[in-house]
């Protein structure tokens, strides 16, 4: 755990409650008009040069949209949003789309360089460890600017691309796939993702094919008063593999941002998806001013036998985080893995969980969720496990730990269990603690600092879920800890 | 050297230590003994630097520096060691990982270079062997699921591993079985040396028979009443405390 020494140094190295992605890079942008109405979602169309069916398929989204309200049944207090105040579109102003990383604006690519994110193929090919290799989509206020490694994927006959460019290049296939999990009609957020949602990365694997590397999509949020609507599709044919990375980060803003994001898996038989994510926005100061707020939509949909979608995220950011990575199991003996560690601090509020919907035969699921709540913050877990009439031998195991420290926070677990036949063994596990003065005072007397002291306490709570992390994320995710819990030790 | 001066402390407005006087010199093994409520476990904690205590005068010297107003951990970098009378559990960190921390924390402190992961697993291994704690034990969780007796075996294996110039045992007998004792007697004699004081806090003379003290205080309503050899550990064994107390008063 070389890492924890990293971590404080980190800690140490900046000050209390800076957010170290919190730069604003100008860089010049083209914007639909303020506000959200039918032409503002033709207009989105238009400038993406879709086909018609996705025209039609947006604007029905929008006038469903108009019929629905705001969901209010998450443990999260926010001013009311106007929607009609918000930019939904903005993109870096290119002559043209990218061909290869020479043609990308030189200011994007330093953009990502401060946030550590190699673009640069050569780069990464001449790193310590080549066989280590991440293959990444930029997504840059919500447009794609650059794809790496997409020759190379090519030849194992993967299509990583922007969805944007996938409507063009595999219309069958996002045809076939789109809101095929998350309908148009699922969710107050999902709806208005689906109408106006601009880019996202899109992944397809075919038949038998393990994927030769991980796959990782980056998204920054730039521009002010502008919201940020991703959609990402990833497609697991019979018998392949992949392992899929997002990360997420945002300017320091007096404002609150929306982002309203949709993930929508597919597995078919024997294929799994390992889907991870560490969410950094930018979480508001510690009054509780500005940050994102994150309202998402991630599901999987287990379709074929055997199959097999794990969610592990790794949350610190955004002042509202409202979200549920789920897994539908469908097929029989299908799986579905989530993974979670929360960590709030300042007046940060989250209510986040997963959902495991087992339909098929001899289904299996397994939750492990690690709450951490300090400073004034509220930490919610709500999760559903709940078993078809048919899924006989559904079994589910879920496992909830929250850690509060300091005396002014709060956490709370709310898991809903339904079971419709008799042969389902659900497992629910769930325990509440406090880092002790003792705990502390302890490792302190063996000459921990108060901040090393609280990281390592934290980074053991949270072992389990670190461990399902692909090596580089879980180093990073450490480090993340450290800077979230800043000044929360008295 | 541990020198205390008129050390008067109290908790939520209630006095504890009462113009406390002690010394403790390099190479000593001193012994505290007394009655429950006396004040003994409050001066370990006061001396390591725990906060629930209010100093209201004195000083406690460590080799000529005050240690009060000093982290906890700051003491411990300048050789303050306090093997617990409730060693705490800290989950999923494992046991080496957590030795490993706190060498090197306490070696950045001083301005030394971290030691390599190699020669501290050298040192652990070494250490642990003495003390009969098993290769396993240093992979599980620190303190999870181990008995009294492996916990207290643990805390002198990260005394032996640290290095104190002071270091306190605070009731290390309690929860013992006579075989432990040994062990950890044995873990703890083999620690002497002349540059190393040892402050042994305890209820009974039992632990006194394996570690053998140069000098036994007995301490009464929060200072020190009497104070002896060897011996008067013994007689302390046959008369009790009651005389102290009365004395005290």
């Amino acid at each position: 755990m070389a890492a924890v020494q990293e971590t404080v140094d980190r800690v140490k190295s900046i000050d209390v409650s800076e957010y170290k992605y919190g730069f604003f890079s100008d860089i010049e942008s083209e914007k639909a008009p303020k506000g959200l109405n039918e032409d503002i979602v033709r207009f989105i169309s238009a400038k993406k040069n879709e086909p018609d069916w996705l025209t039609q398929w947006r604007l029905g989204a929008f006038r469903r949209w108009l019929t629905m309200a705001e969901p209010t049944w998450a443990r999260v207090d926010f001013p009311k949003i106007d929607y009609q105040d918000l930019y939904y579109y903005s993109a870096p102003k290119t002559a043209a789309g990218p061909k290869s990383l020479d043609e990308v604006d030189p200011e994007l690519l330093k953009v990502y360089a401060k946030l550590g994110i190699p673009l640069g193929e050569q780069e990464i090919l001449a790193g310590v460890a080549p066989e280590r290799r991440v293959a990444v989509d930029a997504v840059f206020d919500s447009v794609s600017v650059v794809t790496t490694f997409k020759d190379e994927l090519a030849k194992a006959g993967v299509i990583f691309c922007p969805i944007s460019e996938a409507v063009h290049t595999h219309p069958e296939l996002v045809q076939k796939y789109l809101g095929s999990v998350v309908p148009t009609t699922d969710n107050y957020f999902a709806t208005l993702n689906s109408a106006v949602f601009s880019d996202g990365s899109f992944v397809y694997i075919p038949p038998g094919v393990r994927c030769p590397m991980e796959l990782s999509t980056y998204f920054r949020i730039n521009e002010q008063n502008t919201g940020q609507f991703e959609r990402t599709l990833i497609i697991a044919d019979k018998g392949s593999y992949v392992s899929y990375l997002e990360g997420c980060t945002a300017p320091k803003r007096d404002e609150n941002q929306l982002h309203a994001a949709v993930v929508e898996l597919v597995t078919h038989e024997d294929a799994e998806i390992k889907y991870s994510t560490v969410q950094n926005w930018y979480p508001g100061d510690s009054e509780g001013k500005g940050g994102i707020f994150n309202f998402v939509t991630k599901r999987g949909d287990c379709r074929g036998a055997r199959s097999k979608i794990s969610w592990t995220q790794v949350e610190t950011g955004s002042a509202i985080t409202w979200k549920y990575p789920s897994c539908i199991l469908r097929g029989d003996e299908s799986r579905g893995e989530f993974y979670s560690i929360a960590i709030s601090n300042g007046r940060q509020q989250v209510d986040s969980g997963t959902k495991m919907i087992h339909l098929g035969k001899n289904t299996t699921s397994r939750i492990i969720s690690k709450g951490i709540s300090a400073g004034k913050s509220q930490n919610t877990y709500r999760g559903q496990v709940s078993s078809h009439r048919k899924a006989t031998g559904a079994r589910n195991f879920t496992n909830c730990d929250s850690l509060l420290i300091g005396n002014s926070c709060g956490a709370h677990t709310v898991p809903y269990i339904e079971s419709r036949n008799t042969s389902t063994q659900f497992e629910h596990e769930a325990t509440t603690s406090k880092i002790s003065d003792d705990q502390l005072f302890y490792c302190m007397q063996r000459g921990l600092s108060a901040e090393e002291a609280t990281a390592l306490i934290v980074n053991g709570f949270v072992r389990d879920v670190l461990q399902q992390l692909p090596m580089e994320f879980a180093v990073e995710a450490q480090k993340l800890i450290a800077i979230s819990l800043e000044g929360s030790v008295g | 050297m541990l020198e205390i001066k008129n050390l008067t402390v109290s908790i939520d407005g209630r006095p504890i230590l009462d113009d406390l006087n002690l010394t403790v010199r390099d190479g000593e093994v001193a012994a505290i003994m007394g009655p429950n409520g006396t004040g003994k476990s409050t001066l370990s904690y006061v001396i390591a630097g725990r906060k629930d205590y209010t100093v209201e005068a004195g000083e406690i010297l460590l080799d000529g520096v005050d240690l009060l107003g000093l982290e906890p951990d700051v003491r411990a970098a300048r050789g303050v060691f306090l093997a617990f009378q409730y060693p705490l559990e800290i989950p999923g960190v494992a046991t080496m990982t957590f030795l490993k921390a706190a060498l090197n924390a306490q070696r950045k402190q001083r301005g030394e270079e971290e030691l390599s992961t190699p020669e501290l697993m050298k040192r652990v291994k070494a250490g642990a062997e003495k003390l009969e704690i098993k290769p396993d034990m240093l992979k599980r969780a620190l303190n999870v699921g181990f008995s009294g007796g492996e916990k207290k075996r643990m805390d002198i294996l990260q005394m032996a591993l640290l290095e104190p110039t002071l270091a306190i045992l605070d009731e290390t007998d309690s929860g013992l079985d006579i075989d432990a004792l040994r062990v950890v007697a044995a873990g703890v004699n083999a620690l002497r040396s002349p540059k190393r004081s040892f402050l042994i806090i305890t209820h009974y003379q039992r632990l006194l028979d394996y570690i053998v003290p140069d000098t036994v205080h007995v301490m009464a309503k929060g200072r020190i009443a009497k104070t002896g050899g060897a011996d008067l550990a013994l007689e302390l064994e046959k008369s009790g405390y009651r005389d102290y107390v009365a004395d005290a008063a």
